[in-house]
């Protein structure tokens, strides 16, 4: 079943390689990008997505913040904080929000994991 | 007078050095974390190409005191110099942050070089570390020094990095809120070095991101 996973990193490099790892999970996952974190919340409003992957550390709004107000919107969808800060404060606080954390470099293991995980949340609660 | 050569790099390229930034001092942070028993926040790091004069001046206006910073320099393909910089008044709370509330005043100023050379030691070879791990490069890197002074005296040409007139500025600002303590991370480079870099990093996008197309807010 085809899914669709938005991404949102203010780089854009981190976004392509988001896309690759996910790409060479599931080639058939449709995937929507989002460079400014501000606009997270619209862009998941109109695309509806399954999965979201949220970088921690950006401009303006961080992860945390942003998987927080996401789980209120719509606990359903999957969300994954990716970050290369993983002191256990980070990773304590992603899991707070009900958010999967993801250390980067991101390897396909560690996303196919999540992907699952979510994916088996979601058959629980339906 | 002849022009001084430029060297610019691509938005992605920025971009991905950013990323091996972020990697790199994430990891040193971690190791940093171990020593003062909590947690280090990170801010986005900002990175950018300036002359020598651009880095001082962007350091005066940030900082209006004067500076602690200890330097490692490294060898390899790539030279240069990597520096850690803070307010010489944060640097006794830096001690403070890793022995404990226990020394006395004298104990803390003799154990303050120390801190500071243990603390750049691990912050810098953290971050080298990955970031020459990343680009599948192995650097040596010297022994940290510890040195007080102004902008000026962080960015005066070194052995290793003379006849550079780009600085690769790298701006994270480290916190550790407990302790009102923070600092800069910056690195100096010489032109063959830039130009190396550039190649080294030109392969890592192909590497993490070949063969993908990307915009922002787009369907991919």
């Amino acid at each position: 079943m085809t899914r669709k996973v938005l991404i949102v990193d203010d780089s854009k490099l981190a976004r392509m390689s988001v896309v690759k790892v996910l790409k060479s999970l599931h080639p058939d996952y449709a995937c929507v990008e989002v460079g400014d974190a501000n606009q997270t919340l619209a862009t998941v409003r109109q695309e509806a997505p399954d999965f979201v992957l949220l970088d921690f550390n950006m401009p303006g709004k961080d992860g945390l913040t942003l998987a927080a107000e996401l789980r209120e919107l719509n606990p359903s969808i999957g969300v994954a904080v990716i970050s290369a800060n993983h002191q256990i404060e980070v990773i304590e606080r992603a899991r707070a929000t009900g958010a999967v954390f993801i250390r980067k470099p991101l390897t396909a293991e560690s996303l196919a994991s999540f992907l699952a995980g979510a994916a088996g949340q979601d058959k629980l609660a339906q | 007078m002849t022009a001084a050569p430029s060297i610019e790099l691509s938005e992605l390229e920025s971009d991905a050095l950013t990323e091996l930034v972020n990697l790199g001092v994430s990891n040193a942070a971690l190791s940093l974390r171990e020593m003062v028993r909590e947690e280090v926040i990170l801010s986005v790091p900002k990175v950018s190409l300036v002359s020598r004069e651009e880095a001082i001046a962007a350091l005066g206006e940030k900082e209006l005191s004067r500076l602690v910073g200890v330097h490692q320099d490294f060898e390899g393909d790539i030279n240069g110099r990597a520096l850690l910089i803070f307010p010489e008044t944060k640097s006794i709370e830096l001690v403070r942050a890793m022995v404990g509330g226990e020394l006395s005043v004298e104990d803390m100023i003799e154990l303050e070089q120390e801190a500071l050379a243990e603390t750049g030691n691990v912050l810098l070879n953290g971050c080298l570390g990955t970031i020459a791990n990343q680009l599948g490069r192995s650097l040596r890197i010297s022994l940290p020094e510890v040195i007080y002074g102004e902008g000026s005296d962080f960015f005066a040409p070194s052995n290793v990095s003379k006849g550079s007139d780009r600085v690769l500025f790298i701006y994270i600002n480290f916190a550790v809120r407990q302790r009102n303590l923070q600092g800069y991370i910056a690195m100096v480079l010489d032109m063959p070095s830039l130009v190396v870099l550039k190649e080294l990093i030109g392969s890592f996008i192909e590497r993490v991101a070949g063969g993908t197309a990307s915009a922002s807010s787009d369907v991919c």
